[in-house]
């Protein structure tokens, strides 16, 4: 959706280890204008060293990063058209809540008079007005996070990067923040990167999510692609739920998993190819036991407000089902899937991918990382 | 306050009394008292009679010796204006030559890795686990005519020079006992300033010496105000290094009070007048560098 927009940022194949360890492989990634773009992915996967390269604090081993069509790499920060909203937002402490908002523009020897009109505006935006004299090592959380958010936005960045900043906020005020910056983006028309762990955060905000792992970006694509269509088991695995089994490909449009062949949309295959099957777990419907090809014991049921997560034994399989009607714990019962549903993958290249396990159960709810 | 948390507080008062309070109140007696001869009428006898009496072989009858009041202490702490003048100039030079070593080498150890930092700090204090008389002879034979300096000179032909006697070897000893009491106060403080802090003054245009003069230089104050207290107030007062390093040409206050006590001068009264004198002298140079930090501060608390 982006491709007929101007490329504001262009980093080429960049590399980065630190004392010998990769942290990012061969990176290349294009950020256009205006959007809003989220580095997704666990942590260690290199998505806060991609930021920093960006915002020049970090240079990268190999690699280019261009902006506006022009090598910025060996730029040092001071020099760079972005700003930067740091995780856990590095406020001046010696400085009141306008003389930090004001820093940049004093720094770049703006008038006062303008100053005071830039910074007024912008503490409206943030909703911090009369907040100027007060000390920022008295404020909440999420004001120094508002602050902090003036404090970058003030100087007109192109480019506004943001690492994590929602990651030290309670979850109401989070959620009341995401809306906040999508408004703010829209409204400022600046080009966002924002990085984060936070699966629901991305798919909330951005325009196009980057799927990190390892150093590597595993998949780009709007949120509804990356959802939808993940191009990998980890990818699947890390936006929502899902199952993930082993299967072997045994011609196009036949997969055979869980013990039984089953009709698939996907081809291309090599014959007898091993793969990853992805099922999501609302993807599945329950059915009386026998109708299917597929039974299994319910283990556990847990209400999730708008629907059950079921975790159910088929074979020495471990299935998660989210269903809207519960079952019992200890009844047989049979799974029903459609061919679309069926997301056959690569053989993911990752020694180890998280299984659902009955073990993991607990992990899992405590987790709360559900999509729906 | 408790009842029970001031009875926990007692030892300390007691502490504060005996060797705080105490020993104030009796400089400060010290200081406006003088201890005279008078024969049974009460009448002052002076030196000069006392020595005119004896010469003549007279008898004054029975003297008796009597402490009274007087302000002559204090006045005559004015004729030793010029050593508390050295004294003020020396250390003031010292002071400000350990924050010039001070500041930048505490910087750069804050700013080290956590294991380095301790490293360097202990070379830091390594010179302190030894003995203070020690440590400044060793600088005496260093400094010496035909000391160590003077004969690795003389090797590339230069020299000898005149190192020891002189106020040059005085500061040199006071930067060098003093520097550590400089580097740590500073040193804690700047462990405190995050790297993410310097990071956003770059990041919203600073270059590093912007980065330094707005947000580094600021944030260190309260550290640079108790690393000078803490080297200024021993340096004023040293009379060790004055006297060894110094050769008694150099006399520093502490020399002067020394004297007093413990020297041939023995005069209890004028040493006190001498140390209130100093007292005042300290606390209104705390008062000046305490204006000046908080000054600064203005317009934000600190941590």
């Amino acid at each position: 959706m982006n491709k007929s927009r101007n490329k504001i940022i262009e980093l080429k194949s960049i590399s980065k280890s630190f004392d010998g360890e990769t942290v990012l492989n061969n990176v290349s990634l294009d950020i256009h204008d205006n959007e809003f773009m989220t580095l997704l992915g666990p942590s260690g996967c290199g998505k806060t060293t991609t930021l920093r390269c960006i915002g020049g604090f970090v240079i990268p081993d190999s690699g280019d990063v261009l902006f506006n069509g022009k090598s910025i790499k060996a730029l040092p920060p001071y020099k760079r058209p972005v700003n930067t909203v740091f995780q856990r937002y590095a406020l001046f402490p010696h400085l009141n809540v306008y003389e930090n908002v004001a820093f940049g523009l004093r720094v770049s020897g703006t008038p006062d008079k303008e100053i005071a009109s830039r910074v007024g505006k912008m503490l409206d935006i943030v909703e911090l007005e009369g907040f100027e004299k007060r000390d920022v090592n008295s404020l909440s959380g999420g004001q120094q996070q508002r602050v902090a958010i003036a404090r970058a936005l003030v100087n007109n960045p192109h480019v506004l990067l943001l690492d994590e900043p929602l990651g030290a906020l309670d979850l109401k005020l989070r959620k009341e923040m995401q809306i906040e910056l999508k408004k703010i983006q829209r409204r400022m028309s600046i080009t966002f990167v924002y990085v984060t762990h936070d699966q629901e955060e991305a798919l909330t905000m951005s325009d196009t999510v980057v799927v990190m792992n390892r150093g590597e970006i595993q998949q780009i694509g709007t949120p509804q692609d990356i959802y939808n269509e993940p191009k990998n088991a980890f990818v699947a695995n890390f936006i929502g739920e899902s199952n993930i089994l082993p299967g072997i490909m045994h011609e196009d449009h036949l997969v055979e998993f869980a013990g039984n062949n089953f009709e698939c949309l996907e081809g291309g295959f090599a014959p007898l190819e091993p793969v990853d099957i992805v099922i999501r777990p609302e993807d599945i419907k329950l059915t009386p036991p026998g109708i299917e090809v597929l039974n299994g014991e319910v283990q556990t049921v847990t209400f999730k407000g708008v629907h059950y997560e079921m975790i159910i034994k088929v074979y020495s399989d471990i299935w998660l089902v989210h269903s809207t009607k519960a079952a019992t714990p200890g009844e047989i019962i049979g799974l029903s899937i459609t061919p679309e549903d069926i997301h056959v993958m690569k053989k993911s290249e990752m020694p180890k991918i998280t299984r659902y396990t009955v073990d993991s159960e607990a992990a899992l709810t405590k987790g709360g990382n559900s999509v729906d | 306050m408790t009842r029970k948390s001031r009875f926990l507080a007692a030892p300390y008062l007691v502490w504060l009394a005996i060797f705080t309070i105490i020993p104030l109140a009796l400089i400060v007696v010290f200081a406006f008292t003088t201890t005279v001869t008078v024969d049974e009428t009460g009448r002052i006898i002076t030196a000069e009679e006392l020595l005119s009496a004896e010469a003549d072989g007279v008898v004054l009858g029975e003297l008796t010796e009597k402490t009274v009041f007087t302000l002559d202490n204090i006045t005559a702490t004015s004729a030793y204006m010029p050593v508390m003048v050295r004294s003020i100039w020396l250390a003031l030079i010292a002071t400000v030559l350990c924050l010039v070593i001070g500041y930048p080498t505490a910087y750069l150890i804050s700013r080290l890795t956590f294991s380095r930092q301790k490293m360097m700090l202990m070379l830091v204090m390594l010179p302190m686990w030894m003995n203070f008389l020690l440590r400044t002879y060793a600088w005496m034979t260093l400094l010496e005519r035909n000391g160590w300096i003077n004969k690795l000179l003389g090797l590339i032909g230069l020299g000898p020079f005149e190192m020891i006697n002189t106020q040059g070897a005085v500061v040199l000893g006071m930067v060098y006992n003093y520097l550590p009491f400089m580097i740590l106060p500073l040193y804690s403080i700047m462990t405190k300033i995050d790297n993410s802090v310097l990071e956003a003054a770059g990041d919203l245009g600073c270059n590093p010496i912007k980065t330094f003069s707005r947000v580094v230089w600021p944030l260190s104050l309260p550290g640079v105000a108790t690393g000078i207290t803490m080297v200024f107030v021993p340096a004023i007062s040293t009379f060790i290094i004055s006297r060894m390093l110094g050769g008694g040409t150099n006399m520093l206050i502490g020399d002067l009070i020394d004297l007093q006590f413990l020297g041939n001068a023995y005069n209890p009264n004028l040493g006190a007048a001498i140390s209130l004198v100093l007292m005042a002298v300290i606390l209104l140079c705390m008062s000046i560098t305490n204006a000046l930090d908080n000054e600064d501060m203005e317009g934000g608390a600190l941590l």
